[in-house]
């Protein structure tokens, strides 16, 4: 079945959610990938919004991160304060979604600024609720299109911490969450080794090493168990098209 | 005593040039019409402070209100950048206080617990830290390890959209409760805007929804959809249509101060607004009622 970048990006990260996990959500494609883990492998899985919704089960598709769907019908809603205080920095979160401008080789994420924090060239939006969603959730991924310039050697400011410059950096600094487990692109999948350096760890089916090196701005490794990723199934892609999205919003 | 006025009012005598605004609201009850009160009314020179600038602060910024902007995440939700915002930031022209969402909310909640300032794990992303002066280090005296401070935020003026409240103040949220309550106990005075004003007994029969309390409100406006293009859960939804349509206006300075000239300057109040915007977004943002199944407090 063809399927689009996107689709092939949630599924994908949809695939790496557990059940009964409890997911911070970001709109978009983090969204698309909890909804369907949920409908798929994952039906215990708890979507947690910044906003300050617990348990949400959006009876449409979101296009903010504090839409109205998103609290009819959800286990909870508390403040913004105790979402990130009872929620995340006490632990209670599985997975943590990323995404920003720049990921570097250690998974360092920037979505702040490109240039001089004081002239920058570029103003990004900013940290939202990444800063502390990479440092305290267990694990987080990352979603997003393989492209040259997303990927530099390093980024131009840390909104959030990755493995820093190295594993061992990120384990001295003593923050609780994992660091980055997984960057999802439309080419494949890479994924921290020993050191906490961001190798290729899967291809999506038809794709060639050379592909995904070429878009990576640092000299990027191959895991020797490389990988080929299974191809988007008929009944994922129908449930996003479907029930999802229909209207294409994000999987086009 | 009661406290209703008019919102034009409340701006007039409780917002003065200067001043640090808060107009509360994460995506929910934003009090756009409070904001474009305030660009009518001429304010200038103010710090606005809001986690996510939104639209709104935008507008403020495109009509010359503003000199710094205190803030987290400073996009349009869901659309991509603020653009008058970014422009100005990227010119220098506008200054920056900068948290993440955690940060800039634990301002408030130190704020709103009269605390001078609340320390938060550390997180290794240091270089934000490293661009606020207002982002420091303690000691925690227990473990000896250190922790991220960042100083108590009291607004001069937090301007809260709320479901109901009754003429003293008393008032109830529900859906996302966003930051609304910190701000209020953190401000300085606080005006308060309500889709409809309730008698006293309509906020007893449900306290545990009482989310501010009179006595630390300054005003009451009634004023109904204050939160358009933003939503109020259970009244009205969110116009996402016109957060991608003010990505197209805002490309070009001459059609946003077109915009202002049309929708803020050329209109009295919200009413007039909201009548201006027709049938056709009036249906487009109806919703369906869906209730809560009642509780019972007991009578004793």
């Amino acid at each position: 079945m063809e399927h689009t970048a996107s689709e092939l990006m949630t599924v994908n990260a949809a695939r790496l959610l557990r059940d009964g996990d409890v997911v911070f959500v970001g709109v978009g494609l983090p969204n698309l990938a909890c909804n369907l883990a949920r409908r798929t492998h994952a039906p215990n899985l708890v979507m947690i919004y910044e906003a300050g919704v617990i348990g949400a089960r959006p009876a449409r598709l979101p296009l903010s991160i504090g839409d109205p769907t998103l609290v009819s019908g959800a286990l909870s809603v508390c403040s913004m304060y105790d979402i990130f205080t009872l929620y995340l920095q006490r632990g209670n979160v599985d997975v943590g979604f990323l995404g920003g401008a720049q990921i570097d080789k250690f998974g360092n994420i920037n979505a702040t600024v490109i240039g001089p924090y004081d002239h920058p060239k570029v103003r990004l939006p900013g940290s939202g609720g990444s800063q502390e969603i990479a440092a305290w959730a267990n694990r987080c991924y990352i979603i997003t299109p393989h492209q040259k310039r997303r990927f530099p050697e390093k980024v131009d400011f840390r909104t959030s911490a990755g493995f820093l410059s190295g594993k061992t950096e990120r384990q001295v600094a003593g923050v609780r969450g994992g660091g980055p487990q997984a960057v999802v692109t439309d080419l494949g999948i890479l994924e921290p080794d020993e050191n906490g350096e961001l190798i290729l760890t899967a291809l999506h089916p038809g794709v060639a090493v050379e592909q995904a090196v070429a878009n990576t701005g640092w000299a990027l490794r191959v895991s020797d168990q490389l990988k080929i990723t299974e191809l988007p199934g008929e009944e994922e892609l129908r449930i996003l098209r479907e029930e999802l999205d229909p209207t294409g919003i994000y999987i086009k | 005593m009661t406290k209703l006025c008019s919102l034009a009012e409340a701006v007039s005598q409780h917002v003065h040039d200067g001043d640090c605004v808060y107009a509360a609201g994460f995506t929910h009850l934003i009090p756009f019409a409070a904001g474009h009160e305030m660009i009518r009314q001429g304010r200038k020179n103010l710090t606005l402070a809001r986690a996510t600038p939104d639209l709104i602060y935008d507008q403020m910024v495109a009509a010359g209100c503003a000199r710094k902007i205190i803030f987290s995440y400073m996009g349009n939700p869901g659309v991509g950048s603020l653009r008058i915002l970014r422009t100005e930031v990227e010119a220098g022209r506008l200054e920056v206080d900068e948290y993440s969402h955690f940060g800039m909310i634990t301002r408030l909640q130190a704020g709103a617990s009269g605390l001078p300032f609340l320390p938060m794990n550390p997180t290794a992303a240091v270089d934000l830290e490293q661009s606020n002066p207002n982002i420091r280090r303690v000691i925690d005296p227990y473990s000896g390890r250190e922790l991220i401070a960042v100083p108590a935020l009291h607004p001069d003026v937090a301007i809260i959209h709320v479901q109901r409240a009754d003429v003293n103040g008393n008032a109830q949220i529900w859906g996302i409760l966003g930051e609304q309550k910190e701000v209020a106990f953190a401000a300085r005075k606080v005006i308060l805007t309500a889709e409809e004003i309730v008698e006293e007994d309509v906020i007893r029969s449900d306290p545990n929804r009482t989310m501010i309390p009179g006595f630390i409100v300054s005003a009451v406006c009634h004023v109904p959809y204050c939160a358009h293009p933003s939503y109020t859960q259970g009244y009205y939804d969110r116009d996402n249509a016109f957060y991608l349509e003010w990505d197209k206006i805002s490309e070009s300075p001459d059609a946003v101060q077109a915009w202002l000239q049309e929708w803020v300057y050329g209109v009295r109040d919200s009413l007039e607004y909201w009548d201006k915007l027709g049938a056709e977004v009036h249906n487009r943002l109806k919703v369906n009622p869906r209730l809560a199944s009642p509780v019972n407090y007991g009578d004793y």
